[in-house]
């Protein structure tokens, strides 16, 4: 009885304070997610990922780092080890447990660098108009005209390998197409009236490009955010694999994919083990995406 | 002393080849607490002078003094106390996003308001929609509460010349009616003074005292509500306006 009342208060149609007026945007948004099954499946595995992330001493049975040079490359289903063990006989279910926190790490960190300062370029670009415009544009072209891959080779090259240089490689090459969605987003909703409304209340670009113009753009970039996440973490593994990204003996899939590509044909799970972890992964982030594009894109039901 | 003369308007957009001129040579005054209608067919210029006004038009020539106070390029942020405006389409002039209660909220903290709570409550009194609506969503409300909302919004400052953009040619024949009513109440307890555009001369003729006619961006005539109603205008447009409203 309870619940039920909570449930009529959360879909009420009058809300009666600020905080019950958010929430129960909140719980209409999640009602619409949760009818996508596909979409909450996708949102299960990231969680699950999450979770494995924050529990992985627990989860692990093995240290991912302890070579065991007489087990090595035993294949899958062996004692004790699921999953088998690779080229230095460390435990493959133990280093994908650990390998998931360097995963959510570079995601994280690429998901918060690279959309926000393309949203910063983007909204800033299609309001101001003018000179400004031109400038941050063409500054954006040049980003967009490299190959992606070479690029981020490039400046882990110059900067020197590692997991953070291939983060900011990565946000680097990532940032173009969201300053592009931000600015087609601004100049559409520039001309709102809503916007000349706010104008006319003496508010300042910096006011309505944060308060009025962003929560508009932002709905569509987290959709493109998680779409693109498949990519990012392929391109961190590309990096891993190439060498560039994380070093050995971390755990990073890229790098396993990389270490077990020498063994693939007589030890095929070396290699396809992270490879199935980065499918998997990849995949639910696209799920996720495609759900948040028809709870979030403000153009679809209201 | 009148709260606008606009004096000798031009407003166009853009540069050279692709200038369009859509208020041409425009002239009038509104005194102190008088209702000013602006009526002519789409694409007359009658918007166009409400938003060269507002300063949403920038590209002007001519004179326009509000409140003694004569415009620049520039508008100072006393200005918006000043004048205010409300919009034609209720539909698109409130942000998605933002709550009945966001949208006051900041429009007041905006002018520099203290007492925000209390005002807000207050002003959705004043547009006569309850407290239940306070915390609702665009989506939620109907275009006529829509339209309240933004009516709210543009009396928040505490304006004395509100600028009316056809304010109910979005909304149902009834739900203009009450709006209409609504406008005419608030006038006379806010002492505002008017500038309404319609193409509805009936609508003119009930909220305004004088009223001018306009055609491909040029005002061709000036009258008094009675003239209208009597039926004796002068320029040949404004006769076949009228006898088309009959």
């Amino acid at each position: 009885m309870a619940e039920q009342s909570l449930r009529q208060w959360l879909l009420t149609d009058t809300p009666t304070s600020r905080r019950h007026a958010k929430l129960s945007a909140l719980y209409h948004g999640w009602l619409s997610f949760r009818g996508n099954t596909m979409a909450m499946i996708g949102l299960c595995i990231l969680l699950a990922l999450v979770a494995v992330a924050l529990f992985a001493p627990l989860l692990a049975p093995h240290d991912p780092f302890v070579q065991d040079l007489g087990n090595r490359l035993a294949p899958l289903g062996t004692d004790s080890h699921v999953l088998g063990t690779d080229s230095l006989g460390r435990d493959i279910l133990s280093r994908l447990i650990y390998g998931s926190r360097i995963t959510l790490y570079i995601v994280a960190l690429v998901a918060l660098i690279a959309p926000v300062a393309g949203l910063l370029v983007g909204t800033v670009s299609g309001y101001a108009g003018g000179w400004v415009d031109v400038v941050l544009m063409r500054i954006t072209d040049i980003f967009l005209a490299f190959p992606r891959l070479v690029l981020a080779l490039a400046f882990v090259a110059a900067m020197g390998a590692g997991i953070e240089n291939a983060v900011l490689a990565i946000s680097l090459t990532a940032w173009p197409p969201y300053a592009r969605i931000a600015r087609a987003e601004t100049l559409t909703i520039r001309a709102a009236d809503y916007i000349s409304a706010i104008q006319l209340q003496g508010a300042g670009a910096m006011r309505i490009i944060t308060r009025h113009i962003w929560p508009l753009c932002i709905s569509s970039l987290i959709v493109r955010v998680t779409l693109d996440m498949a990519g990012i973490i392929l391109a961190a593994a590309g990096l891993g694999f190439l060498g560039l990204g994380a070093q050995p003996p971390s755990p990073e899939w890229g790098a396993m994919i990389s270490e077990g590509r020498r063994f693939i044909l007589d030890h095929w799970w070396v290699a396809t083990m992270p490879g199935l972890a980065i499918f998997t992964v990849s995949l639910a982030f696209n799920l996720l995406g495609d759900g948040l594009r028809d709870v979030l894109d403000p153009k679809g039901g209201e | 002393m009148s709260m606008l003369e606009i004096e000798k308007l031009n407003v166009w957009f853009g540069h050279g080849r692709d200038r369009v001129d859509a208020v041409k040579d425009a002239s009038f005054t509104v005194a102190r607490g008088e209702s000013f209608g602006l009526v002519g067919e789409s694409g007359s210029g009658k918007s166009t002078i409400l938003r060269a006004i507002s300063g949403l038009a920038p590209l002007w020539s001519g004179r326009m003094v509000v409140d003694g106070l004569a415009l620049g390029k520039v508008r100072p942020k006393t200005f918006y106390k000043t004048v205010q405006m409300v919009f034609q389409d209720p539909y698109a002039s409130l942000h998605p996003r933002h709550s009945v209660d966001q949208v006051l909220g900041e429009t007041l903290q905006l002018h520099g308001f203290k007492d925000i709570d209390a005002r807000v409550v207050k002003l959705l009194d004043d547009v006569g929609l309850g407290q239940k609506f306070r915390f609702r969503y665009p989506h939620q409300l109907s275009g006529g509460q829509r339209q309240r909302v933004a009516i709210a919004r543009a009396l928040a400052p505490q304006p004395a010349l509100l600028l009316l953009d056809e304010p109910t040619s979005a909304l149902d024949v009834s739900v203009q009616a009450e709006i209409l009513n609504l406008l005419v109440d608030l006038r006379r307890e806010h002492a505002l003074t008017y500038v309404m555009v319609s193409h509805d001369l009936s609508v003119v003729g009930h909220m305004c005292e004088r009223l001018a006619v306009m055609k491909g961006g040029e005002i061709v005539e000036v009258m008094g509500v009675d003239t209208l109603r009597r039926m004796e205008a002068k320029h040949p447009y404004s006769q076949s306006l009228l006898a088309a409203s009959v």
